[in-house]
């Protein structure tokens, strides 16, 4: 029998935070990722290249989170909001009060393009029993991120494991 | 502009090497590139008295853009990530040299005509394998083929 609380098991494959961005895909943060990385792709730095490649300036497919992270604050805003919500949640229900994430897997489909915005959903897919790692004691857990632009076009499909735990 | 074409991709050809020394900026502007604001990846006091770990440590969007850049430097602009997978089993510290490796596991073209490589790329530190990444990435079939013109059922990534 699962040690799985019942109203997380109930929470698996529901769609859950059905969010847009809070901005629009803007070059700003593309050229600031791209330095973080020293990537000099030129599709994402020469508009002649990028209107003969790819139709316009697209945004770098690794990129795709970056648009649904919500900002650390906006006005009338008590508390911060968090990005991949439902792995807070989880942490909060299943008191495990610390987390890392240990695989991502994203399939990417319509290019991202400057002004688009993206409205994403999360399905929690699975909760593992106890397990014991180097880091402590906890649960892994898989959220799926589907992410659509303002055409409602499938932009990528997103899936993260998590770790939390409790240190020790 | 110079891109590979699939006919350039062989089976077991192994990528160019790319070592990075990372620095405290490099971990810092990468979470902030990605809009990460999760403190173990900016505050040194948080990671190592709650996460237990040395340091702050680069984060799994961060590692993705580096992933990116690594295959498409290959690739040149007309590659066309489908998909990315990575598995995290270290962090990559400040201080660290970190260095990808890569190599062409497979080649094919599907149904609809679109050239795929599969590439397994390794985030090394020393000794210490940090991240596993595959990557499946459409390559031109021709000179004059493009994989980011391709649109619905004719894109399978």
């Amino acid at each position: 029998m699962s040690d799985i609380p019942e109203h997380i098991t109930a929470l698996i494959d529901q769609v859950q935070y059905t969010e847009s961005g809070d901005f629009p895909v803007e070059r700003g943060y593309i050229w600031t990722s791209l330095a973080s990385v020293e990537n000099s792709n030129p599709l994402y730095w020469d508009d002649k290249v990028a209107d003969e490649v790819t139709g316009g300036l697209t945004a770098p497919p690794s990129m795709i989170s970056t648009w649904f992270r919500p900002h650390a604050w906006t006005p009338g805003q008590d508390e911060p909001k968090m990005p991949l919500q439902v792995h807070f949640d989880l942490k909060r229900e299943l008191d495990l009060p610390e987390a890392v994430m240990t695989d991502n897997t994203v399939t990417y489909y319509e290019p991202v393009r400057l002004g688009d915005i993206l409205t994403t959903c999360q399905r929690l897919r699975s909760v593992s029993g106890e397990k014991k790692t180097k880091l402590g004691t906890g649960r892994f857990w898989v959220i799926d991120v589907e992410y659509r632009n303002q055409r409602d076009e499938l932009v990528g499909v997103e899936s993260w494991t998590g770790f939390g735990y409790r240190r020790g | 502009m110079d891109s590979l074409t699939l006919a350039d991709a062989q089976t077991g050809q192994e990528l160019p090497v790319l070592s990075y020394d990372v620095s405290s900026t490099t971990i810092v502007l990468g979470a902030l590139a990605t809009r990460d604001w999760r403190p173990q990846h900016h505050d040194f006091h948080f990671a190592t008295e709650r996460n237990g770990v040395q340091d702050i440590f680069m984060s799994s969007p961060n590692q993705a853009a580096w992933f990116e850049r690594y295959i498409t430097d290959w690739t040149g602009p007309r590659g066309r990530l489908g998909r990315l997978g990575f598995k995290m089993t270290d962090s990559v510290f400040p201080g660290d040299t970190m260095t990808m490796t890569g190599a062409v596991t497979a080649t094919e073209t599907d149904d609809t005509g679109c050239g795929w490589a599969t590439v397994e790329v390794a985030l090394r530190v020393g000794d210490k394998t940090c991240t596993t990444c595959t990557a499946r990435v459409a390559l031109p079939t021709t000179p004059d083929d493009n994989p980011w013109q391709r649109r619905g059922e004719e894109w399978r990534p």
